[in-house]
């Protein structure tokens, strides 16, 4: 289980967000919800941690892992966290 | 602030949080000019005074007036002091306000008005059936949520004697 909670940056309803949603509470891991808003160009929080405007993005700081696109967030997840049994 | 020259409503007497009080904790989302997520009063308060400041849903003209003056009069870099507000309003309607009044200020969102009713200063809105929000109320918080000061309105529409809260900040 890692340390610090991992930050997810995450839009109301967005089914590619939602996507990690389900795989973080799968993991059972300590995550924290900052959400933005629709417009990309008001997104300037997500662009500063992760060199881009899109959704979802994760900073896993006990891994030192910065990652956006729901299927390698995904992967990561499951990768770093998951198979331990 | 200007005098308004119209009927005011008396709210009626209610128990509510008051100074030597400890306020009660409470996790709502609270928004910045960029982002919100959830957070507790506990969270921000450990950092050292907190003023938190009940305000009518955003769009009301007090929302601007009181977002206006308390911008205006920077306590934040005068006092040490977090100035944080709480309203009905979604977390939309929170990043458009911190915009349009250029506020550095964090807002936490209640829609549900809970934390209101935690406080005792509910206040249902006459003609807007379903809809209640908090009393206009301002409250100065140590760092372990003890009340410094408090104000409630009893009347509506009401504003903050915002030098008697500066006279409060001035006491930290």
């Amino acid at each position: 289980m890692s340390e610090t909670p991992i930050m997810f940056y995450r839009l109301q309803a967005c089914p590619f967000c939602e996507r990690v949603t389900r795989m973080l509470d799968e993991l059972e891991l300590d995550y924290r919800s900052r959400f933005v808003e629709p417009m990309h160009s008001e997104r300037d929080v997500v662009k500063r941690v992760s060199g881009k405007r899109t959704v979802p993005a994760i900073v896993d700081e006990s891994t030192g892992v910065t990652m956006t696109e729901s299927a390698n967030i995904v992967d990561y997840l499951e990768r770093t966290y998951g198979g331990s049994a | 602030m200007v005098e308004l020259d119209f009927d005011v409503v008396d709210l009626p007497e209610r128990d509510h949080v008051e100074e030597g009080d400890v306020a009660p904790d409470f996790t709502r989302p609270l928004v910045n000019e960029e982002f919100w997520e959830d957070r507790s009063l506990s969270d921000v308060t450990e950092d050292g005074p907190v003023l938190l400041v009940f305000y009518t849903m955003d769009g009301a003209f007090p929302a601007t007036y009181i977002w206006n003056e308390i911008r205006d009069r920077e306590w934040e870099t005068e006092f040490d002091v977090r100035i944080v507000g709480l309203s009905i309003s979604d977390p939309y309607s929170h990043k458009r306000l911190i915009g349009e009044r250029g506020i550095d200020y964090e807002l936490f969102s209640d829609p549900n008005n809970t934390v209101a009713v935690e406080y005792g200063i509910p206040n249902d809105l006459d003609g807007m059936t379903g809809v209640s929000e908090p009393r206009p109320a301002v409250y100065l918080l140590d760092d372990e949520r003890v009340v410094e000061y408090a104000w409630v309105a009893e009347e509506w529409p009401q504003f903050p004697d915002y030098d008697e809260v500066e006279a409060a900040l001035s006491e930290l």
